[in-house]
């Protein structure tokens, strides 16, 4: 053991702690009794926290992506294609993975801290004694409501960029709306929409996941709380980055362009 | 009121020479690591009995009463509850016995994110059966009613002072009407005219409830007036027992030097 380095080292406990962690999740997670008004609690809080950040960095995405591709297109004669290609860069890419970036800090931060500080004033523990298996109630539900909310935040998200691409468009080459939103459809196969929705839920496991790891273990004291959110958002922003390249793999494979 | 050097108990006295003990615990020992916290610590709590505990800053007291609830395993030794051995339950029957067992923890660890009332429904949920004919606004009133907080029902728990908390987090422990109760430092963080609320509060209980309680505390005043009996943990293990008094007057260097450094601070 003395041969490996610590960094290292702790990257692998880390990494096994967290799968240890992801598996007490399926174990628990359909197994009675379940916790549904929490659940509910918990998406109307997460949707709620989130929905305005990810529709203003929706938007101005679909905005700029027009405006710094358009004189390219230009350029190329090609310009008419503004909506497909837009449309497939925002819905395949960009949505997803910008908006998983912003919950990420947004909601894995919250999800770290709320449970940091619960665990620290021993808030977790009066659950187990009171009869409430903790896991359930504040882990199980969380995570649940982070792969339910997300796909709906991107979609959400989608939308506002294409609004927003569409603007530029009418503005500067007066397009009108059934035409560049026929165009967008179009050009939009069950190819793209499916391992796009897919990975958002993974997205969604991810932060829900790793921030709930990060609060239900961190240490004692407030400075164990901050680092626990902090370590959240770093940790999940990274792995958001791995499951989207394992995604795009896989998605590959199946639908060979 | 609790003046200082008013040397005797005001503590109930349980009488309990011919009853069996609702708490046994014999040779317990815990280690984190390398770090060995509990070393063979044997305690007996007779029925209706104020027991505390006195031991330097983590010398392993909150470690000692999470064992009684197995919110820490024990790694050997006997912990009998209420006539079950805790480390061999299942989860179902650890239920049971924890609903029986009340819990005051260090910092009264209510749920931030709920109201007061909210706070105290929370222990029904999963215990209703217990409750059976007993409506839940009675029961949630009637625990208000026994730390005199009726009209803190509908705040957070960000708009109790530290005191108004400690009561609440006490009626959230009564209300599912335990038999035994485990006070982890009840007083700690509060000013000397709070604490002397809660101390009062605590021998209420004992008395309207018959409960047995353990109570882990550093501050002396609080252990004279509360106690049937004290136990000082020292280096893991139940160093000196004996009455506040008996305590107080040993001949040993130990104990002497504890009841030495406490006074001075
Ligand atoms: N979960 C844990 N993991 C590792 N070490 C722990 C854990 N819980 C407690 N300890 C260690 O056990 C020792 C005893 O802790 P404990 O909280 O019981 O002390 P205490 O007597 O209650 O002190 P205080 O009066 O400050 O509350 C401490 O050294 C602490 O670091
Ligand atoms: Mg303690």
């Amino acid at each position: 053991m003395a041969t490996i380095p610590k960094a290292l080292r702790d990257y692998l406990d880390q990494t096994g702690e967290i799968s240890l962690f992801a598996m007490r999740f399926f174990r628990e997670a359909f197994h009675r009794p379940f916790e549904f008004k929490e659940l509910l609690r918990q998406c109307y809080v997460i949707g709620y926290n989130s929905v305005f950040l990810v529709i203003t960095t929706g938007f101005i995405m679909g905005l700029v992506l027009t405006l710094q591709i358009r004189p390219t297109m230009i350029d190329f004669g090609a310009v008419s294609y503004m909506p497909q290609l837009v449309s497939i860069a925002i819905v395949r890419e960009i949505g997803p993975v910008v908006t998983a970036l912003i919950c990420a800090g947004k909601i894995g931060s919250s999800i770290g801290a709320e449970l940091g500080s619960m665990k620290v004033t021993e808030q977790i523990d009066a659950m187990e004694v009171s009869g409430t298996n903790p896991f359930k109630y504040l882990v199980v539900t969380r995570i649940w409501a982070c792969i339910l909310m997300l796909p709906l935040l991107v979609i959400a998200a989608d939308a506002i960029g294409l609004f927003g691409s569409f603007l530029v468009e009418t503005t500067k080459g007066e397009v009108s709306m059934r035409l560049y939103f026929n165009r967008v459809f179009d050009s939009l196969l069950f190819g793209d929409l499916i391992p796009a929705t897919v990975k958002t839920f993974f997205f969604g496991f991810a932060i829900g996941l790793v921030g709930c790891y990060k609060g239900y273990n961190s240490t004692k004291g407030t400075e164990g709380v901050g680092h626990a959110a902090n370590s959240a958002v770093v940790l999940a922003s990274l792995l958001l980055f791995v499951v989207d390249f394992l995604a795009v793999l896989v998605a590959d494979i199946f639908y060979e362009i | 009121m609790i003046t200082k050097g008013d040397i005797t108990s005001l503590a109930m006295d349980p009488a309990h020479t011919n009853s069996a003990p609702i708490i046994t615990i014999r040779g317990v020992t815990k280690s984190f690591g390398t770090h060995q916290v509990l070393r063979g610590f044997n305690l007996d709590l007779y029925p209706n009995e104020n027991v505390v505990i006195v031991g330097k800053s983590g010398s392993g007291k909150s470690v000692l009463i999470k064992c009684l609830v197995r919110l820490v395993e024990v790694d050997e030794g006997e912990v009998q509850v209420l006539g079950k051995s805790i480390p061999d339950l299942q989860h179902d029957e650890l239920d049971e016995i924890r609903a029986d067992v009340g819990f005051l923890f260090q910092g009264s660890a209510l749920y931030d994110s709920m109201t007061v009332k909210e706070n105290l429904q929370f222990p029904l949920r999963r215990h209703s059966e217990r409750m059976k004919g007993q409506d839940e606004e009675e029961l949630i009133h009637e625990a208000l009613k026994n730390v005199g907080l009726e009209s803190a029902i509908d705040l957070m728990p960000a708009e109790l002072s530290g005191g108004m908390k400690r009561r609440i987090a006490l009626a959230r422990t009564l209300i599912l009407q335990p038999k035994v109760i485990l006070y982890d430092e009840p007083t700690s963080g509060l000013d000397p005219i709070t604490s002397n609320e809660i101390i009062q509060l605590i021998l209420n209980i004992q008395r309207t409830f018959h409960t047995a309680s353990l109570i882990i505390t550093h501050d002396m005043d609080c252990a004279r007036v509360i106690s049937n009996r004290m136990i000082i943990l020292q280096d893991g293990i139940n160093y000196a027992e004996g009455t506040y008094e008996e305590l107080s007057k040993s001949k040993d260097p130990k104990v002497k030097a504890f009841f030495k450094e406490v006074q001075n601070r």
